[in-house]
């Protein structure tokens, strides 16, 4: 049995261990502390945890504030508040300055759940990925969560780094590196490039897949591994997978590449330009197509 | 620098002012010239800071919120000795470092990028808390507009200040009255405003904020809450034709303007 484990969670404990070894590292949150995860960091660490309260613009600002001083800010609350609401704060505070603010948002996609529409980032890639300075991470697991925390903490500039409310399984070690993708399988047929949990269900269509599919964990949304995207294009086509709007976001980062360097056929997989809705994490990704079998009905489109 | 040196500063700041938004062909005169006496106040009485080393880690802070008043942060600097005063007559120009509003990524002494309105005073609270949790004694300075205040990102800010006890806060309010469709209290009213941010916890002033004597004594007051000076300023102030002129606002000089403006401030 694969082991669950979501990837807030990993975030949580991970930022919780990074303040005993780096004490420039604070934390901020917008009144969502036990859903990010980052109350284990303010347990340990309660001087250096600052509760922003439902304000998220000013908590965007606040972490700003907060880097120009020297220090690691680490500000979180639910993926459609850290973007949509604060992207003017983000673009003009965090990015423009090349502040070094780290962004870590949960509860990101339709796995949000019951919650609906209104609490499911279906954009935050996308508004993330648009602004200049910005690093955008998608990490597939709660292993690859726990290295992109260090990473991030290590790199000097702004990050977005987005995790999800459900437990997701737990795939292979592999190592990390900001911009630099994993090829999980080798395939000679086509390729499927996907980030977040979608790189675990990606795995299992290459599996049950006729054809020989190479499957791409594209942890790192930007800066875009160009170099995989090129091999794989000259390979053959090219399926992308992402719990987000297919406009803007993974897909749309691919085919950006693709259509420069390497034309080739594509299918990109996500939510077709629509709000999510309530209702259980696995029915919703069923209701948006975004199953195993989704993937080998789209591997088999482009193969066509 | 003493009262006297300080308005003649003020004069020569007013002059850079004029000139740069006449050479720009466009920009900010009126709420640079409104709060060109606390500028000239912090930069050349009460803030410790070293033009030499603008990244100087003891050094008091200074956040423009309204960072359309860009000429007027410019102009400081230069007189400073951030950048040679020269460049100020590149203000808004291609490959100038010297952009319609503050880039901090670019031009020495710059604190924060800011410009869309609202945002300056959070990254300030940031900045107080940051530099408390490390010890210094570093004070933060930051400069909002009365329009600005219509943005609720400012009293979410106000909540915060006061909420994390910033007395190494102090904040300007430049009261001019105008912004840009006309005055405050007819686009959207503030007032009351001192009652505002007393319920917000914070311990307010309010004094002639175009009186150096003023603002000087106002920095002398010390609370344990954070602090802003409701500075009661004209905008345009120095220039007969720019008072209280809402065109002002976002209008610059040309040449013939430049020559009548420069002459009232002999």
């Amino acid at each position: 049995m694969t082991e669950m484990i979501a990837t807030r969670n990993a975030y949580g404990e991970t930022l919780a261990e990074l303040g005993e070894k780096n004490e420039k590292i604070v934390v901020l949150d917008a009144d969502l502390s036990g859903s990010t995860r980052t109350a284990f960091f303010a347990k340990k660490f309660p001087e250096r945890f600052f509760d922003c309260g439902i304000a998220e613009a000013n908590m965007m600002g606040i972490a700003a504030g907060l880097a120009t001083t020297g220090l690691i800010p680490f500000a979180s609350t639910f993926a459609v508040f850290a973007t949509g609401r604060t992207y003017d704060q983000i673009r003009c505070s965090i990015a423009y300055p090349k502040l070094n603010v780290k962004i870590c948002a949960s509860h990101s996609g339709i796995t949000v759940g019951e919650d609906g529409a209104t609490h499911q980032a279906l954009e935050d890639i996308a508004l993330m990925r648009v602004l200049p300075n910005m690093t955008v991470i998608v990490p597939s697991d709660a292993n690859q969560t726990r290295k992109a925390v260090r990473a991030i903490a290590e790199y000097d500039g702004p990050c977005y780094l987005r995790l999800g409310r459900p437990k997701v399984p737990v795939l292979e070690e592999q190592p990390f590196r900001i911009g630099k993708a994993n090829v999980l399988r080798e395939g000679t047929d086509c390729t499927v490039i996907a980030c977040g949990h979608m790189v675990s269900k990606a795995l299992e269509a290459a599996d049950q897949s006729e054809y020989s599919i190479r499957v791409v964990n594209m942890h790192t949304i930007k800066p875009i591994d160009k170099d995989v995207i090129i091999e794989s294009a000259r390979m053959g086509p090219i399926v992308t997978v992402e719990e987000h709007s297919v406009i803007g976001g993974l897909g749309s980062a691919v085919a950006e590449v693709v259509s420069q360097h390497s034309p080739t056929r594509m299918k990109i997989m996500g939510v077709n330009d629509t709000f999510g809705r309530s209702g259980k994490p696995d029915e919703l990704l069923s209701y948006y197509h975004l199953t195993t079998d989704d993937i080998i009905q789209s591997i088999k489109e482009v193969m066509r | 620098m003493d009262a006297k040196g300080l308005e003649e500063k003020a004069k020569v700041i007013r002059k850079h002012i004029l000139e740069s938004t006449c050479a720009a062909g466009s920009g900010h005169p009126g709420g640079s010239l409104s709060a060109t006496e606390i500028v000239t106040v912090l930069y050349f009485h009460e803030m410790r800071h070293d033009p030499k080393n603008p990244k100087w880690e003891e050094r008091d802070r200074f956040v423009l919120s309204k960072g359309h008043a860009a000429p007027l942060l410019y102009a400081a600097l230069a007189e400073s000795g951030y950048f040679p005063v020269e460049t100020l007559k590149t203000l808004r120009k291609i490959n100038s470092n010297l952009q319609g509003h503050p880039d901090m990524k670019s031009v020495p002494g710059v604190e924060a990028s800011t410009g869309s309105l609202g945002q300056g005073l959070s990254i300030a609270v940031g900045m107080a808390l940051g530099l408390k949790l490390q010890g210094k004694d570093s004070r933060v300075f930051c400069l909002i507009g009365d329009g600005e205040s219509q943005e609720g990102q400012i009293w979410e800010a106000a909540m915060a200040a006061s909420h994390y006890k910033l007395d190494n806060l102090t904040v300007f309010l430049d009261r001019n009255g105008l912004q840009i469709d006309g005055f405050t209290e007819k686009v959207m009213a503030l007032e009351p405003l001192a009652e505002k941010w007393r319920s917000f916890g914070w311990d307010v002033q309010k004094i002639n904020g175009n009186s150096i004597t003023e603002v000087m004594n106002a920095l002398k007051h010390k609370s344990d809450k954070p602090k802003i000076i409701i500075a009661l300023t004209t905008k345009g102030k120095g220039v007969s034709f720019m008072e209280n002129v809402p065109e002002w606002h976002g209008k610059a000089p040309d040449q013939k303007q430049l020559m009548e403006a420069l002459e009232e401030l002999k």
